[in-house]
């Protein structure tokens, strides 16, 4: 099934606290290439974790 | 949790106690507490905790890893030491409605489909984004203005670095709610910098 904007997101922000399984990694990738709205989605969830990381002292890490 | 006080976090840099600029490390520990714990005493408490631990271990330290982090560390556990007290608290404790999806629908039309106005934008140079004092500045004030349950399962997750699992058996949730919530704590403060930070730079 095509994923929509709204459980993309839900998926991204889940690769956050858990690996995504195969099939999920796949309709995600296939809905990254045609939404651009989405793709800065999942760019931003990583700089919120790096910048949650910064300002609490793990910026290294 | 992260293993202990003294985790996996050295760098080959040896950096003295004595040399680092206490008063300005003091004030990023505050901000830090305040901001996990919502509540300026217990926060007060916290770093002040941390801070007497740190020093009474020194010479343990001395060398072995940058002071920050090595202090941060041991503040983090203090801050989860003190969640796990009050998530005792039936008062305090989340419930099914905490992790509704509703906030979640206003961002999507009824396909499921970003509305136009609120459809993420490019930020730039993600790099240079969170090394930027203007970035952090409306960070915090995002921070700050997410709901107190959504925040405390956000903070625990992003900053505590607590696995989902451990988040839910502290606050007696199961893990779908926790993701839920963490989901909408993310798309909210994500639009909460992109109103700051893309579409008004001049912020301070």
């Amino acid at each position: 099934m095509m994923l929509n904007c709204k459980n993309a997101t839900k998926l991204m922000s889940q690769a956050q606290d858990r690996p995504l399984f195969l099939k999920e990694r796949i309709s995600l990738r296939f809905h990254l290439m045609m939404c651009s709205g989405c793709n800065n989605y999942n760019q931003q969830m990583f700089l919120i974790r790096k910048a949650c990381r910064h300002m609490g002292g793990r910026s290294k890490e | 949790m992260e293993g202990g006080l003294l985790n996996n976090e050295q760098q080959p840099t040896s950096e003295s106690f004595t040399d680092i600029d206490l008063t300005k490390l003091r004030t990023e520990m505050l901000r830090f507490a305040t901001l996990q714990l919502r509540d300026s005493t217990s926060a007060e408490d916290a770093v002040q905790e941390a801070l007497s631990a740190a020093f009474v271990a020194k010479d343990k330290f001395e060398g072995r890893a940058k002071v920050r982090s090595w202090v941060f560390s041991i503040l983090r556990n203090k801050i989860i030491d003190i969640i796990r007290e009050r998530a005792r608290h039936p008062s305090q404790s989340l419930t099914q409605e905490d992790g509704s999806e509703d906030e979640l629908n206003e961002l999507f039309d009824e396909n499921g489909r970003w509305r136009k106005d609120v459809q993420p934008s490019s930020w730039g140079q993600p790099e240079e984004t969170y090394s930027n004092d203007q970035f952090m500045k409306i960070f915090e004030i995002c921070l700050k203005t997410m709901k107190e349950k959504v925040a405390r399962v956000f903070m625990m997750r992003e900053f505590l670095g607590l696995e989902t699992s451990d988040i839910c058996t502290e606050l007696n949730i199961s893990e779908s709610n926790c993701w839920v919530i963490l989901h909408r704590g993310r798309s909210r403060l994500r639009l909460c910098l992109e109103n700051g930070w893309i579409n008004n730079e001049e912020i301070t």
